[in-house]
């Protein structure tokens, strides 16, 4: 149908709205803030977003699959927790800064163990993933509460709250393994049999199902995606504080869930993509790193977001409508 | 169809009151403290607020929406019932708090019933939308109320009819009110016609679109009363207090089985749902559980009894999935 040779940028905007919005937000910060356009806050901006945004590549799987995950913020809280603990384990005391390794490593596991428990309940239940994962999500935040003794943790070892304060080359190393992630989700979804997959589910489960695919296994791994990159964020996140404090990534799942249907992912699953996502999450980022650099109260950040999110839905509806095909009454 | 046929199922769709019996049986067994009267009371009391939004909710779920706007809606009026309180006095604060709430409600149910929008994003975006207007009204300052033993506001939060807390007492007649409605009333059965399938319910000739605009205005009603009860609880109130609570409060109205789907439900079962969480909460922490142990038991909980009736609904306990 199209060839890559004739790149339309108008159609290409068209098809992405959001990344129109990102250049406009964009543009008009450059020109009303003296701070916006510089190259060490491009940095921020990018550092600042990680967090959301590594969820959001996740979020983007499940949703396409036609699931929701609530339960990323209790995740991330979780693994930060387990990430800054760890370390301090008598166990690893000789460890020097190897330390860090195990306590990565456990954090990370605890996430993909949490999102493959979800995923699993999804599949032999049939309980539909909103009700499965709003469960986790105040089960895992209970755990993290029990598990911290409602006490904050600080990372000992100055090596953890370092590597946040790296940069390879011109770019924080944060903003690196970001992107990092998003190249590979967006291969992932858009190169192989998993991400072909990942549509088919969400598009129409039971032709996928005649289609030979294991939906059940599927939903789970992406559930398991999910989990490891909200557990990946929360070690991020914890090594920029040097600290894990027990009501970390509250309502992040809401801002996470923002950022994907501002990137044009639908809830009913089957459509999205990770340029869409990715645009989502630099929207709200640049909003966020704008408004505040302008001084804005971050109180009108919250009405502005909630506004666009509304705006967006219904621009979406009024614009394809006809794509849905459905009887209007 | 035998009668055991139909009793394995009927028992099943029934999980969350025996789930219920067995919990009450376990922490009397575990705790001499659980089963006295003053101590049901105040599990009552304490359940009373989120139970007036569960409320709401039901009636918002059974029509085949969501409303996740409700905890800082909760926010939203009780700042502003407590703000204006000392301002022009209770007798106008509490109306104009109401009106304001419903008005807040209107919005979901404009862009919810009348322009068709997914009611899970607006009702996002209204939660963070709201959360910021309380932020700016506020200027992020918490309220309160300076005379706290003087005003007859107090009757909302402390006050006690024939020994029963006014929370329970709003609280129950409210629920008997809303079964009324609901079980017997023309617009109970148009909401439950709406949710469980709203292309026949429109060429049954029933105005969908009002429908569910009202049910979002009985939403915004029920936590504008929730807002005068923790308002007058409290005499005072951070400007994010409701956060959270949209969950909490689902949580209860899915542990009473109303179907996210739409269309079923049961206000009673819901009240069920919440005193179940709040039995849950208060039988651990006699037992000596940290205090959120509660929520660990509520994620078992909530997954086992929408479970079990699920499972009861396709006839095999393990979805068919491959």
């Amino acid at each position: 149908m199209s060839n890559p040779t004739d790149f339309n940028p108008v159609r290409w905007l068209m098809r992405n709205p959001i990344w129109g919005f990102v250049l406009i937000v964009f543009i008009f910060f450059s020109l009303v803030s003296d701070h916006f356009f510089d190259y060490r806050n491009f940095q921020n901006i990018l550092v600042q977003t990680s967090t959301i945004g590594l969820i959001a590549l996740g979020m983007t799987l499940v949703m396409i699959n036609g699931n929701i995950d609530l339960s990323v913020g209790a995740i991330l809280a979780l693994a930060a927790a387990f990430a800054v603990d760890v370390q301090s384990w008598a166990m690893f005391a000789t460890w020097g800064n190897w330390q860090i390794l195990p306590a990565v490593c456990l954090a990370l596991l605890v996430g993909i163990v949490l999102g493959a428990l979800n995923g699993f309940i999804v599949w032999k239940t049939g309980v539909d993933a909103f009700i499965v994962t709003l469960g986790a999500m105040l089960g895992i935040r209970g755990l993290v509460f029990v598990y911290t003794g409602e006490q904050s943790f600080y990372a000992m070892n100055f090596a953890y709250s370092d590597f946040s304060a790296l940069s390879v080359g011109p770019l924080p190393v944060l903003a690196i393994i970001f992107l990092l992630c998003t190249l590979a989700v967006h291969w992932v979804l858009s190169r192989t049999a998993h991400g072909r997959n990942t549509y088919a589910v969400g598009g129409n489960r039971e032709a996928a199902v005649n289609a030979g695919i294991r939906v059940g296994p599927h939903m789970m791994v992406n559930f398991m995606i999910i989990g490891f990159l909200a557990a990946l964020s929360g070690v991020l996140l914890s090594t920029q504080m040097g600290a894990a404090t027990p009501n970390l990534g509250r309502d992040y799942e809401l801002w996470v869930i923002t950022a994907v249907v501002l990137g044009g992912t639908k809830l009913t699953g089957g459509k999205g993509d990770i340029i869409g996502t990715f645009g989502g999450v630099l929207a709200i980022g640049i909003l966020r790193n704008g408004m505040n650099l302008m001084q804005v109260p971050a109180f009108y950040v919250y009405v502005i977001l909630g506004s666009i999110l509304i705006a967006v839905l219904f621009l979406d509806k009024r614009f394809n409508r006809t794509a849905d095909g459905g009887l209007r009454l | 169809m035998t009668r055991l046929k139909a009793g394995g199922p009927a028992i099943a769709k029934q999980g969350i009151l025996v789930a219920f019996i067995v919990f009450m049986i376990a922490f009397s067994l575990m705790s001499d403290r659980f089963l006295s009267l003053d101590n049901f009371m105040s599990v009552f009391r304490q359940a009373a607020i989120i139970g007036v939004m569960a409320l709401g909710v039901t009636i918002v779920v059974i029509g085949g929406n969501l409303d996740l706007s409700v905890g800082s809606m909760l926010s939203f009026a009780t700042v502003l019932v407590v703000d204006l309180h000392d301002k022009i006095g209770p007798e106008l604060a509490i109306p104009v708090m109401v009106l304001a709430t419903l008005c807040l409600g209107a919005i979901n149910g404009f862009l919810i019933g009348i322009l068709r929008l997914n009611s899970l994003i607006v009702t996002l975006g209204m939660l963070s939308a709201i959360q910021g207007l309380v932020l700016i009204y506020s200027g992020g300052q918490n309220v309160d109320i300076a005379d706290q033993s003087g005003t007859w506001f107090a009757i909302f939060g402390r006050g006690a009819m024939f020994g029963i807390a006014t929370p329970i007492i709003i609280f129950g007649t409210m629920a008997l009110v809303f079964h009324i409605i609901m079980t017997t009333m023309p617009f109970g059965r148009k909401v439950y016609a709406v949710g469980g399938n709203p292309t026949a319910s429109v060429f049954s000739g029933i105005p969908r679109s009002r429908v569910v605009f009202t049910t979002y205005l009985i939403s915004a009603l029920c936590v504008a009363v929730a807002a005068m009860i923790l308002g007058s609880r409290v005499m005072g109130s951070q400007n994010n207090v409701g956060q959270g609570y949209e969950l909490q409060v689902l949580a209860a109205v899915i542990l009473g089985g109303t179907s996210l789907l739409g269309g079923a439900g049961s206000i009673l079962k819901t009240v069920l749902g919440v005193l179940m969480l709040a039995f849950i909460q208060n039988g651990l922490i006699l037992m000596g559980q940290p205090y959120y142990t509660q929520w660990l038991v509520t994620w078992v909980v909530i997954i086992v009894a929408v479970w079990l009736d699920v499972a009861a609904k396709r006839g095999r306990l393990f979805s068919p999935i491959a």
